[in-house]
């Protein structure tokens, strides 16, 4: 990396505000610039301010290269910011990355094709040192949670795409972490499937009481799930709006729900503050847009 | 969904052996069709009459003399080597051969895997060794065998340190290492560097470190890649055996035995073709073995679907 990012030393000057280690995430003035082809950089992010609660569920949407996955990496300190600060319950990315206080889910579920279902949540436990009799344990309440018990032994190839996003969710819960990342975890599934697995993560969720940072493109999605919903814009990457779209407890929204007012207003709302007010009236309602 | 029982399996394996030994006597009927239909004299072009020896020859003489019988070497190895009284048969003396060639290039086939897979793992390690080592692994292996040979016989039997003292089948151990390690450490640098990178991040976001990583996310991914590596050193481990023994002048294994035998070819011409065929049944035992490995490690050549 050509310009590498500050790291905090005891020397630099604490940020003003006190890290609050209730909050999930806080993101201050952070900035991610590629080095570009030619000696051009290209602005993945700047100027980003976000906070996410403890507990509370935010989705991340924008179009296309907006820099929704880079600002979740950068979350995940398997990337580092050309500028800012980034806090996760009070400590640096890379504290909270090294004491696993998040799990995260990809596009692709990424599990390891040689290894069995129950081997592959279990690979966290295993790195981490858990024994064996407890890893087995908690592999055995993690594949309840996911409603997986039948298929401990199957492989992956064994399993359809949102049985095998299922075990990556298991996987990520693993640690017990307080905050969950997921980028686009459901994207590659069909739509039918893609619902169903929306609502077992509100269920997960509310057992769980973990915060979320989930990057989506799809607006239905996003309000479906989200507390609130953080709308991004490309070029350079930035925040545009944030909408509050909470329609409930979190482990009493129902399938009934998308079909419900409150959903159609926040589905409008995300349209507007994505594409402008005029592009949102032209389309029709209760259309998915992505 | 791929659901194999084992009886699939089994009846799988048995499909390969049939299919071999098929294979086998196709190529004894090719051999005796040829001699049956073949000119006796094979086909040259551009002969000159009552000139020996002139002309390009482009298919060999049928004669018993070029091509015994499919059946006369058969015969051949069961009866003894030489008409010296209590000799072994043919057969037990190039199976006895093969079988030191084996232990030879099986050794010779570890050295170049330990060799072939640490210089992989250096590669892996250090971006820079990468770069000063890989272009001197590619250019070893245009260094020919035959320059090798004299060279190494040389070098080793300057080696002398209290009891141990260098012996000609260290040479071709030598030999053979030095043709297996290739395809192993380009095999296996493919292999270790296969996982992608959302495998890779999610190591890191495990805070999993470089050891770790290697066992639970590289080695495992690089079997696939590793498998064809050490067919293609087994292989390169037999063939450099063979070679070295005769360069190296090794008595003992089956490559000295094909050079002693080819002398009696005109008196005895079944007689050469007998180590020859131990050879290639030495190939064979060598991929064999390499298959056996290949079926222990399968389950990790399993490949993540997306349904
Ligand atoms: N490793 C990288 N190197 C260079 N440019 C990158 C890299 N990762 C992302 N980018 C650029 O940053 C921008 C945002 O990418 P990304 O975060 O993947 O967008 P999104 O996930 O919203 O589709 C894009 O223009 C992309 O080309
Ligand atoms: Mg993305």
């Amino acid at each position: 990396m050509s310009n590498p990012a500050p790291q905090p030393t005891a020397a630099a000057p604490e940020p003003t505000q006190v890290a609050d280690a209730t909050e999930a995430v806080v993101v201050r003035e952070v900035e991610r610039i590629f080095p570009g082809a030619k000696g051009a950089t290209v602005t993945a992010l700047t100027g980003i301010e976000l906070t996410v609660h403890g507990g509370e569920f935010v989705s991340l949407i924008g179009p296309s290269g907006c820099g929704k996955s880079t600002l979740l990496r950068l979350i995940a300190d398997l990337d580092e910011p050309t500028a800012g600060d980034i806090r996760v319950f009070g400590k640096t990315a890379r504290q909270a990355r090294v004491e696993q206080a998040y799990g995260i889910a990809f596009q692709q579920a990424g599990l390891l094709p040689w290894r069995s279902v129950a081997a592959n949540i279990e690979l966290p436990l295993q790195l981490h040192g858990m024994g064996a009799a407890d890893r087995r344990a908690r592999v055995a309440e993690l594949l309840d949670l996911v409603g997986l018990a039948d298929f401990a032994k199957h492989y992956p190839d064994q399993l359809s795409g949102g049985m095998q996003q299922r075990v990556a969710i298991a996987r990520s819960l693993a640690e017990r972490p307080r905050l969950l990342l997921m980028d686009e975890p459901f994207g590659a599934l069909d739509e039918m499937t893609r619902e169903r697995m929306q609502t077992e993560l509100l269920r997960i969720r509310a057992e769980t009481g973990a915060a979320v940072v989930f990057v989506t493109h799809s607006i239905p999605e996003a309000v479906y799930l989200s507390d609130r919903v953080v709308v991004m814009s490309p070029r350079p990457g930035r925040i545009t709006a944030e909408i509050d779209v909470r329609l409930g407890e979190a482990g009493e929204r129902g399938e009934d729900l998308r079909e419900d007012a409150a959903f159609f207003e926040g589905v409008t709302a995300v349209r507007e503050a994505l594409h402008g007010p005029a592009a949102a009236a032209a389309a029709p309602r209760g259309v998915d847009v992505r | 969904m791929t659901t194999t029982t084992p009886a699939i399996r089994r009846a799988r394996r048995w499909r390969v052996v049939l299919w071999g030994a098929l294979g086998l006597i196709a190529l004894a009927a090719v051999w005796e069709l040829y001699k049956l239909v073949g000119p006796a004299d094979g086909w040259l072009i551009g002969a000159q009459e009552g000139v020996t020896g002139s002309g390009i020859r482009l298919l060999p003489r049928t004669s018993d003399q070029a091509m015994p019988h499919a059946w006369e070497m058969f015969t051949r190895a069961a009866e003894p080597v030489t008409r010296a009284p209590g000799a072994l048969p043919l057969g037990a003396v190039v199976l006895l051969a093969a079988l030191v060639s084996l232990g030879v290039a099986a050794l010779g086939w570890l050295v170049g895997v330990i060799v072939g897979f640490g210089l992989a793992l250096l590669m892996l390690g250090f971006r820079i060794a990468e770069r000063a080592v890989l272009p001197f692994v590619i250019l070893s292996q245009t260094v020919p065998l035959i320059a090798l040979a004299p060279l190494i016989r040389n070098w080793g039997s300057r080696l002398e340190f209290g009891a141990f003292s260098w012996e000609s089948w260290m040479s071709v151990v030598v030999i053979a290492s030095y043709l297996a390690f290739f395809p192993v450490a380009v095999g296996a640098l493919r292999g270790l560097q296969s996982p992608d990178a959302a495998h890779l991040d999610l190591m890191r976001s495990y805070a999993a470190g470089w050891w770790p990583t290697l066992f639970r996310l590289r080695l495992p991914a690089s079997v696939p890649f590793l498998i064809p590596a050490l067919r293609l050193a087994a292989a390169n481990a037999v063939v450099g055996t063979v070679v070295a023994e005769i360069s190296v002048g090794f008595t003992g294994g089956i490559g000295r035995l094909i050079l002693e035998t080819a002398v009696a070819a005109s008196s005895d011409p079944a007689k050469p073709w007998a180590p020859i065929l131990g050879a290639v049944l030495l190939g064979l035992v060598a991929a064999g073995f390499v298959a056996l490995l290949a079926a222990f490690l399968s389950p990790f050549r399993r490949q993540e679907t997306v349904a």
